[in-house]
């Protein structure tokens, strides 16, 4: 038995996952249940009271979705996950364990729209204030830092630019503060780049998208980096403190470095209820398996789309970190020297028009509102997500009247290039 | 012993060798850390001796407690300490008294004392420090998983269905050593802070 170190690929087939020891299934069974038989009463005591490993219902856990949960833990590099039902699941389940009501977090201004809208509207309600950071200016951050201050919350590769983030400074400042850093990774995923090798305490992801990777299952996870200290001034009550809920059990104390996925488990998805489908987690194991081969063709497509769209006439820009003119090239270089995924923008001379004539014109690109699909997907968010704002907020969110945002699939490359040159060009 | 970040290999070794195993600080209060683990290591096969000076006369899960570990009266093989960092020299010196040393001392998830630690492997006792048994017994077997804990072990054999109270192989093949290398600098930075 050496301690030997398997590579990404091992680890994207294996972790999580050995035969079923009933039957001896090689693929993850789907345990389509809702719940569990005990032994015996203590045995069923033991397990609500979390002394034993094993299962009880699957609104707190399930076999299936298990090995989901190890397997990207261990991609990821972390101690423990939580599979939920979606990537904004993630995030509510997350922030429950570390916000009261009337604490702050800080977030980048760069970041999906969904979780715009969840951060600035839903969470609100919950008294969970969020602060706006720029991710280009790291000493907003810093600014923005005060007592109430919880968590840090960005994106790695930012939807819908494909930005890249400075993670390790933007740690820097969550350690100063003494505050976790929490890196949604759905646009990268753990193929492109590691958070917590960066600084991530905590990685969310959708894996809706490219981890699952098919346009199938939605599907979110949390993954605990085991690296926070928990137990500092009370600050995390959740966490460090004796919780009625389970007797008075302090989570930190008895689940060491995987506690904080412990408390997303049986604080978080227990009360709230966001359970993931044992089905769903077995689609999403499947796309897993060929992350690796599929993200690096994501990766490859999207860079000779890009490269094509910057030396087309009708294309004002490309904003795309992989290539070497773009203001994020060089974090790419550092941060996903493998490809800069496969998520960008680009702005039509023909600015409002131009983009609805190209969605309108395009026969294997999909107009939809998603990303991370084997297929390529094409969005002008100008006419669709973004179109109750006015001129002025559309630009400021990235989203101008002329920008159209594309998610590259892992067709052949020729075909997309082919597809965009007969809608841009008529 | 690098005790920044154990190869699987020691604790696997630890857990498949020792038989008896005496918990100083065991205590009969079913939300504490320990109770949690005396149960589950009883549960698979360890004879477990609680002791703790406040309980003698009562028993836990039905192992009689003993006030210290001069009270076992016969030898054992582990030590299993659920104290705080500051209060690990004195049972650490205690354990050094005893006539067969056991083979292993063990102290739980938060207490580290690298002085006491050198102490007892000066004399060749293996010494852990930090780590929970219970944890790292799931984690080796792999029943941890459950959890969605990451076990950092693979394994394309099929494993016998786990019954209560059965020993669970821990001989998978270990991925990287100890923690994952991200929580292992923290538990570093955090032992060279305190
Ligand atoms: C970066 C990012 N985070 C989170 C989400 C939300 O995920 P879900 O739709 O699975 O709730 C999305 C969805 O588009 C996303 O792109």
């Amino acid at each position: 038995m050496s301690d030997r170190l398997p590579g990404f690929s091992t680890l994207a087939v294996h972790a999580g996952a050995q035969p079923d020891p009933t039957t001896g299934a090689r693929a993850t069974p789907i345990y389509q249940t809702t719940s569990f038989v005990f032994n015996d009463a203590d045995h069923a005591a033991s397990l609500f009271g979390l002394q034993a490993f094993g299962n009880i219902y699957t609104r707190i856990g399930n076999p299936t979705n298990a090995v989901l949960e190890e397997r990207v833990a261990a991609l990821e590099g972390g101690t423990a996950a939580l599979a939920v039902a979606s990537g904004h699941a993630a995030q509510v389940v997350v922030l429950q364990q570390l916000l009261q009501p009337g604490d702050e977090f800080i977030a980048a201004r760069k970041l999906y729209g969904g979780s715009i809208n969840q951060f600035t509207h839903a969470f609100k309600s919950f008294g969970w204030n969020v602060v706006w950071a720029d991710p280009d200016d790291i000493a907003s951050f810093e600014r923005a830092v005060t007592p109430r201050t919880k968590a840090i919350f960005i994106e790695s590769i930012a939807n819908p630019a494909g930005s890249i983030t400075d993670i390790e400074a933007i740690s820097t400042v969550a350690r100063k503060a003494g505050v976790p850093l929490i890196v949604d990774n759905t646009l990268a995923s753990p193929y492109l780049i590691r958070p917590i090798d960066h600084g991530a305490d905590i990685v969310v992801h959708s894996l809706t998208k490219f981890l699952g990777g098919h346009g199938n299952s939605l599907g979110g996870i949390i993954v605990d980096a085991g690296t926070f200290d928990w137990s500092t001034g009370g600050k995390y009550p959740m966490l460090s403190e004796p919780r009625p809920e389970y007797h008075g059990i302090r989570l930190q104390e008895t689940f060491g470095n995987f506690a904080f996925a412990i408390a997303c488990r049986v604080l978080g998805l227990r009360d709230l209820g966001p359970a993931l489908s044992p089905f769903n987690a077995f689609m999403i194991l499947t796309g897993i398996e060929t992350l690796p081969l599929r993200m690096q063709k994501h990766c490859d497509n999207a860079k000779a789309v890009a490269e094509f769209l910057a030396g087309h006439p009708a294309v004002a820009s490309v904003n795309y970190a992989g290539l070497p003119s773009d203001k994020y090239h060089q974090l790419a270089r550092k941060y996903a020297p493998k490809g800069a995924g496969a998520v960008f923008t680009f702005s039509l001379k023909g600015g409002y028009d131009a983009g609805v004539n190209l969605v309108s014109k395009l026969q294997l690109f999909s107009h939809l509102a998603n990303v991370g699909d084997t297929r390529s997907l094409v969005i002008h968010p100008a006419s669709t997500t973004h179109s109750q704002l006015d001129d002025a907020a559309k630009i400021k969110s990235g989203a101008g009247p002329d920008v159209v945002r594309l998610s590259v699939g892992i067709e052949d490359k020729e075909d997309l290039i082919a597809d965009l040159e007969q809608a841009l060009g008529a | 012993m690098n005790h920044d970040a154990y190869p699987d290999n020691y604790i696997r070794g630890i857990l498949n060798s020792v038989k008896s195993i005496a918990m100083v600080g065991a205590s009969p209060v079913n939300v504490r850390p320990s109770y949690f683990a005396f149960k589950y290591l009883a549960q698979r096969g360890y004879d477990m001796i609680p002791v703790n000076p406040g309980h003698v006369g009562k028993d836990l899960l039905g192992k009689p407690f003993v006030a210290s570990l001069s009270d076992i009266g016969r030898p054992i093989d582990m030590v299993d300490i659920f104290r705080n960092s500051s209060h690990i020299l004195p049972v650490v010196e205690e354990v050094l008294t005893l006539d067969p040393l056991p083979k292993v001392i063990w102290m739980q998830l938060g207490a580290r004392d690298d002085a006491a630690a050198a102490k007892a492997e000066s004399v060749g006792i293996k010494v852990v420090m930090n780590r929970c048994p219970k944890i790292e017994y799931g984690r080796l077997s792999s029943e941890i998983s459950w959890m969605g804990v990451n076990s950092r072990t693979l394994s394309s054999k099929r494993a016998p269905a786990p019954t209560q109270g059965m020993r669970l192989s821990l001989n998978r093949m270990s991925v990287g050593g100890g923690d994952t290398a991200a929580s292992d600098r923290a538990a570093k930075n955090k032992s060279e802070q305190s």
